[in-house]
């Protein structure tokens, strides 16, 4: 009897531990579809085996033998181990290992990790050579001592980066003129829509024909309108059209540590409100699982603004019946993939980009301008990176021989959707949009306004709620 | 006095050593610099950083009296609010987890009922405090979300709000949460607790005729009453520190309407930043721990039992 009761208890104790385990596994299936994506894309990198490079086997290493990378999550780490390495310059790499340190984006948590470890970098043994930053930050590592300089110290010329759109190098440049860092994609914004509804709902899918219906906020809500007569929502949540409006501000967040809601963002606000009441949105928040499972095939969501990161980040990965862990194949015939279509949607406007700044205190100078060099400057890279990961990437050549080549999207049925996007990066500008803040400001008003769209409480009750936290942030700001 | 025995005393004071070094590094010396920080004009830009001049974002004006205190309880801290929050969120926890920890112990101790199988179910009443509070707290968020499985099952397809969209749902979900993996812990103290009656009173009460009932108020119940305070307590001092939880169903922000937000929540938000508020916060928070952990001693100590339990951290 003793024995049974043992059995029974471990056996419980075994399955209830693994239903947890499902439980979370699932509610956080993006990321490791993320991670499925990346060690499927990452499988001619075998050289750089990922245990190599553990923490613990680099303790007491040189730290000149160790190329030591900080980011906030895998997609720098497959295009670096499937692209970079197998061309890097192996003489350079010579008994030098890399090491990856990524964490998590959300709540500044990254942003914080990397502030301690670069106040230490002055007497640390073990340097960062590189490290990561987003638009949503970039300002705050342009405009400090911690950056390398991309031309005077790490020694890009101004040849190696003429291929580049200039607002990506705009944004990099202190206010000597100083460039501090570079980046491998131009995040020009599109709108991604599900064919089968266009096709269901307007009668054609075609990206002109849906263009031009779609061509103002007016035509925009007027399809939403219909969409609604057939039980789709034309947008899945509050927060997927916030950077049609907080990329084409005409003031940062923050000047000179005052707080200011800018009328695109007020904007932003109104026309979410009357999409909640009118029921043209799901009410999800972007990321969350309900957002995710919108982007299937039948998910019942008309449309998500991206970036070009966007597709091979979240929506091909997110559109798959079969995930690729789960042996699904990136083809036609698996869930969504090639029934959604890009147009220039509403509203010209970027999400997001990537840049790789070279840290003030590096001690991998020239392998770092290596990684530089052939990770956003090598056009044949560049081409390849756009090919195999459906990125935008830097380089106005490589986008123009794969235009040249008769470029087709296989996800996007067979769409060019480059020129498109070229189109939408020729008119990006940075020029005063952009501060330090952003990160915070943006995630906090979006939390604080969720209670306005949800009817409880007024705009004025959300704006507080938002001044209170984004000061407890930011301690040193006011508004 | 004249020593001829040995005594074994000394090496008792050399085994805590260590105990009280780490105590001294890791605990006390932050908790008085806390109390430093909680009277100083101290904040950090976080808008910038520097290598070469590492504090040089970190802005120090000196003492400031109770302007911290002013500003946590009548400014961006929202201290009485956010403690009433938590305090909310710690009674829907705690009620069901004290009655359906009392009926649980009762029934596997006693003597006539003779429960089967009373390891397998101390096991799975356990179970859940095993589990990370995170992790429960993400399944319950995926399965209340709007239009998520329970929520289209509760009636989420039409236009009524989901649980997590409004105040008493989301703090019941959370409450939830808390009594599930709080109850098995508890039950387990207070069984521990029965078993220490004299079982020969029980019988004594049951040849006087008295009913169960009459057995668990006359006999239980007073003689648990020094575990029954010191869970209450424990408990207490467990749930003003309630983060993890409420933050993975309603953000950091306390969704909805702030109405979830608790105390450790905004002391999180404002860590490395507003360190003056926060430290004003937390030595709030340590005065009334205090006060309970005070209250504790002295219920122990009244009933006479002499029996002195050292406080351990519990939560829930």
């Amino acid at each position: 009897m003793a024995q049974l009761k043992k059995v029974l208890a471990g056996s419980f104790a075994v399955m209830m531990a693994a239903t947890m385990m499902a439980g979370c596994g699932s509610s956080d299936s993006s990321s490791s579809t993320a991670d499925a994506n990346n060690a499927g894309n990452g499988d001619s990198a075998a050289p750089a085996a990922s245990n190599e490079n553990e923490l613990k086997d680099l303790a007491g290493a040189d730290s000149t033998k160790v190329v030591n990378i900080y980011c906030w999550n895998d997609e720098f780490k497959s295009r670096f181990e499937k692209y970079y390495w197998p061309k890097r310059d192996t003489a350079l790499w010579d008994g030098v290992k890399y090491h990856f340190e990524i964490i998590d984006n959300k709540d500044n948590a990254y942003q914080i990790k990397l502030d301690e470890a670069l106040k230490t970098q002055a007497n640390d043994a073990m340097k960062i050579d590189i490290f990561l930053v987003e638009a949503d930050y970039a300002l705050k590592y342009v405009a400090t001592d911690a950056t390398a300089d991309v031309k005077g110290v790490i020694g890009l010329t101004d040849d190696d980066l003429k291929e580049q759109y200039k607002y990506t190098k705009d944004v990099m440049t202190d206010a000597k003129g100083v460039l501090k860092g570079v980046s491998w994609q131009a995040t020009p914004g599109l709108f991604l829509y599900n064919a089968e509804y266009a096709k269901d709902v307007l009668g054609f899918d075609e990206p002109e024909k849906v263009q031009a219906e779609l061509s103002d906020w007016t035509k925009f809500e007027a399809v939403a309108e219909k969409m609604k007569a057939k039980d789709i929502f034309m947008v899945s949540g509050f927060d997927d059209t916030y950077r049609c409006f907080s990329n084409n501000v005409s003031a940062p967040w923050v000047k000179d540590d005052k707080i200011t809601i800018d009328p695109q963002i007020k904007a932003w606000v109104d026309q979410t409100k009357k999409w909640t009441d009118n029921g043209w949105n799901n009410k999800t928040s972007l990321w969350d699982d309900n957002w995710k499972a919108g982007q299937k095939i039948d998910g019942k969501v008309f449309g998500y603004f991206f970036s070009t990161w966007g597709i091979p980040f979240t929506l091909l990965p997110n559109t798959l019946a079969t995930s690729k862990e789960d042996g699904g194949k990136e083809e036609v015939g698996n869930g969504g993939y090639g029934k959604w279509r890009a147009c220039a949607g509403p509203q010209a406007y970027f999400w997001g980009g990537t840049w790789i700044s070279g840290c003030a205190t590096l001690d991998n100078k020239d392998i770092v301008k290596d990684i530089m060099l052939k990770m956003t400057c090598d056009t044949d890279i560049m081409a390849d990176i756009t090919k195999g990961e459906q990125d935008y990437t830097n380089n106005k050549a490589a986008i123009k021989k794969l235009i040249d080549g008769g470029y087709k999207n296989d996800f996007l049925g067979g769409q060019n959707h480059l020129a498109l996007l070229t189109e939408a990066a020729d008119k990006i500008d940075l020029t005063n949009k952009l501060s330090a803040y952003d990160q915070g400001c943006n995630e906090k008003f979006q939390g604080a306004m969720k209670d306005y769209f949800m009817g409880n409480g007024s705009y004025d009750d959300a704006v507080a709620k938002f001044k209170d936290e984004v000061t407890k942030l930011y301690s040193n700001l006011s508004m | 006095m004249k020593k001829k025995s040995i005594s074994y005393a000394k090496w008792g004071y050399i085994f805590l050593i260590p105990f009280f070094v780490v105590y001294c590094i890791f605990a006390l010396v932050p908790l008085v610099q806390t109390f430093y920080y909680s009277f100083i004009e101290y904040y950090v830009d976080t808008g910038t950083v520097s290598i070469f001049n590492p504090d040089g974002n970190i802005v120090d004006n000196g003492f400031c009296g109770f302007a911290n205190f002013k500003e946590a309880v009548t400014g961006k801290g929202h201290f009485f609010s956010c403690l009433g929050n938590t305090v909310i969120l710690w009674l829907i926890g705690f009620i069901p987890q004290i009655f359906f920890s009392l009926l649980l112990a009762v029934w596997f101790t006693d003597i006539r009922l003779k429960l089967k199988a009373q390891g397998f179910f101390k096991t799975v009443i356990y179970l859940p405090n095993i589990v990370m509070a995170s992790a429960l707290g993400l399944l319950f968020y995926s399965l209340f979300i709007n239009n998520g499985p329970l929520d289209s099952v509760l009636g989420g397809l039409t236009d009524k709000p989901s649980l997590m969209d409004t105040i008493w749902g989301a703090r019941g979900i959370a409450g939830f949460i808390n009594f599930m993996m709080w109850y098995g812990n508890t039950t387990i103290l207070l069984m521990a607790a029965i078993m220490g009656i004299d079982t020969s009173l029980y019988e004594s009460a049951q040849i006087d005729g008295a009913t169960p009932t009459q057995t668990f108020w006359k006999i239980t119940i007073p003689l648990i009453k020094p575990i029954l305070a010191f869970v209450l307590i424990t408990s207490m001092i467990g749930g003003l520190q309630m983060f993890d939880v409420p933050t993975f169903i309603a953000g950091d922000a306390g969704y909805p309407q702030g109405k979830m937000q608790t105390l450790v929540m905004v002391i999180q938000t404002g860590k490395d930043s507003s360190v003056g508020l926060v430290g004003a916060i937390s030595v709030m928070i340590f005065i009334i721990t205090a006060i309970l952990g005070f209250l504790t001693l002295k219920v122990m100590n009244d009933d006479g039992s002499g029996k002195k339990k050292k406080k351990k951290p519990a939560k829930g």
